[in-house]
């Protein structure tokens, strides 16, 4: 289970952003991106992988790994760890495979 | 002492293992030499169509040879799997090859008017589509996109699954595959058969194939044989795995059994280079994405090229020494839609009693025709 810093713990100094995950209401902060918003929020896996199915979440959180992989806002297979957190995003698990056009 | 073999297959690639598993499957022992990984392998960085429709200008026994094999895959791909345990994902719902405007299909149309026009041409059934038509297959094709020829008898596989499951068949039949095999001679033994040198190490072997892709071209005269080929740079581009949208193979598009979209893939004729580079790439996508507007938006997750295997006028070799008799020679540039050939009509052939007629046309002597002045 991850947790935040003491320092960065501390709600009353950090501006809160909201948004929705699977279409419910979550809570991070800012500057968080999403892969760590959901880790801190204790969501340790957001996708299935494409073929087998198998649970997978933000590993390397710099980009190199792609087992972050969420739907922001719409767009499927984008990196969790790559993408800042902004007040509104609609965030849903990556089930398998992204759809052409979504 | 040498270890010997009945048969020595130099080349481990899609066809040197497709005749090595028929050869091993007619109780020969059978050893596949191969170079390492440095090796330019066609085997790797194909296209994987199992392919009819626009084969045989020129030589209408390609395209009926094209058929047997198209024929012979589903008892094939059975047959890998189980022995291999490894499913090659043999689709043959029939293939499409798309036309941009009213010009390009009304070309394409021709030429597969011409290709059934010639003598001797065995009757392929094909369609061309319109627009209308074609959308009820594919509903999200672009403004462009005018219509289609369809041919029912083409296909496509997992040729990265093919490439491993001819191993493994290969070596489940008692076949030895000898890996960093780079072989630098073949020489006849006085009383039949050949040995074959690699640095310190030697074979020795009644019969051998030649299957080495483009090393034929070096290897062939050493034996006899003649195997003027050379590389034919083809690149490709594959986007990351998507939910199933393209239900059936198009000549230059296809969609692999994981969610894989490939687009290709080019002729360029660039000696050994095996760089990609992104003019081509770019406008191989950029059809793609004329034909799909959809696809646009996908990620591409990696490009690579190979380098085909072509002989002058685009046809296979099949030849049986006469100077060295038991040296055999095989070699073409289609080596996924002829493995089923190859594994189960070739190497019966090379086991038993030679090429038959069924394969005269293939002679490297249609090279050696006087060109008229
Ligand atoms: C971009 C591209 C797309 C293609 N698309 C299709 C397609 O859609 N459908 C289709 O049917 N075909 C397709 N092909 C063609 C197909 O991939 C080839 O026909 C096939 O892989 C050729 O196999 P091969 O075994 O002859 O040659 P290679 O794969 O080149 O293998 C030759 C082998 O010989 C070995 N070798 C070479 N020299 C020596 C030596 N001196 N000693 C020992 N071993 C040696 C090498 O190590 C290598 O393993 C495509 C090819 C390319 C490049
Ligand atoms: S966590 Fe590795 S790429 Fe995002």
């Amino acid at each position: 289970m991850f947790q935040r810093l003491p320092d960065a713990d501390d709600a009353a100094r950090r501006t809160g952003i909201r948004f929705t995950l699977d279409g419910l209401p979550a809570q991070g902060f800012a500057g968080d991106t999403v892969a760590a918003a959901l880790l801190a929020l204790g969501r340790d896996t957001c996708r299935q992988t494409a073929i087998s199915g198998s649970p997978r979440g933000p590993y390397c959180m710099m980009g190199v790994c792609f087992d972050c992989l969420v739907v922001i806002d719409g767009v499927g297979n984008r990196q969790g760890c790559l993408v800042r957190l902004r007040e509104g995003m609609v965030v849903e698990t990556q089930a398998g495979k992204r759809e052409v056009g979504r | 002492m040498v270890e010997t073999y009945d048969v020595a297959v130099l080349g481990g690639g899609l066809v040197g293992t497709a005749i090595g598993l028929g050869l091993a499957g007619q109780g020969l022992r059978t050893a596949i030499l191969d170079e390492g990984d440095v090796a330019h392998r066609a085997s790797r960085g194909n296209f994987a169509l199992v392919w009819v429709q626009s084969k045989g200008m020129g030589m209408p026994r390609y395209s009926s040879w094209t058929r047997e094999s198209v024929r012979l895959w589903p008892d094939y791909a059975a047959s890998l799997r189980e022995e291999s345990g490894i499913d090659v994902s043999l689709h043959q719902p029939g293939g499409f090859t798309l036309a941009l405007s009213e010009g390009e299909l009304e070309r394409r149309a021709a030429n597969m008017a011409r290709l059934n026009a010639q003598p001797g041409f065995e009757h392929l059934d094909y369609e061309v589509w319109d627009r209308s038509q074609l959308r009820q297959v594919f509903p999200e094709i672009g403004p462009e996109v005018a219509g289609a020829i369809f041919c029912r008898l083409d296909g496509h596989v997992n040729s990265l699954r093919l490439f491993r499951a001819q191993h493994v068949v290969f070596a489940r039949r008692g076949g030895a595959y000898l890996p960093n095999f780079q072989v630098q001679e073949i020489s006849r033994l006085p009383g039949g058969g050949f040995r074959i040198l690699s640095g310190e190490r030697c074979i020795e072997a009644g019969q051998v194939v030649l299957a080495a892709g483009i090393g034929n071209a070096r290897l062939a005269p050493m034996v006899g044989l003649d195997a003027p080929v050379r590389p034919l740079r083809g690149q490709a581009l594959v986007t990351e795995k998507v939910a199933p949208f393209l239900s059936h193979p198009i000549v230059t598009l296809r969609q692999t059994d994981e969610g894989g979209v490939m687009m290709g893939d080019s002729q360029e004729e660039a000696g050994f280079d095996e760089a990609t580079g992104l003019g081509i790439l770019g406008a191989m996508a950029d059809r793609a994405a004329r034909m799909f507007p959809k696809l646009g938006q996908v990620n591409i997750v990696r490009t690579w090229s190979a380098l085909r295997v072509m002989t002058k006028d685009g046809f296979p070799i099949y030849q049986h020494s006469e100077a060295a008799p038991g040296a055999f020679l095989t070699t073409c540039h289609s080596g996924v839609t002829l493995a089923a050939a190859h594994a189960l009509a070739v190497a019966p052939m090379i086991a038993g009693e030679g090429l038959t007629d069924a394969l005269d046309a293939f002679h490297p002597r249609r090279f050696h025709v006087p060109a008229a002045s």
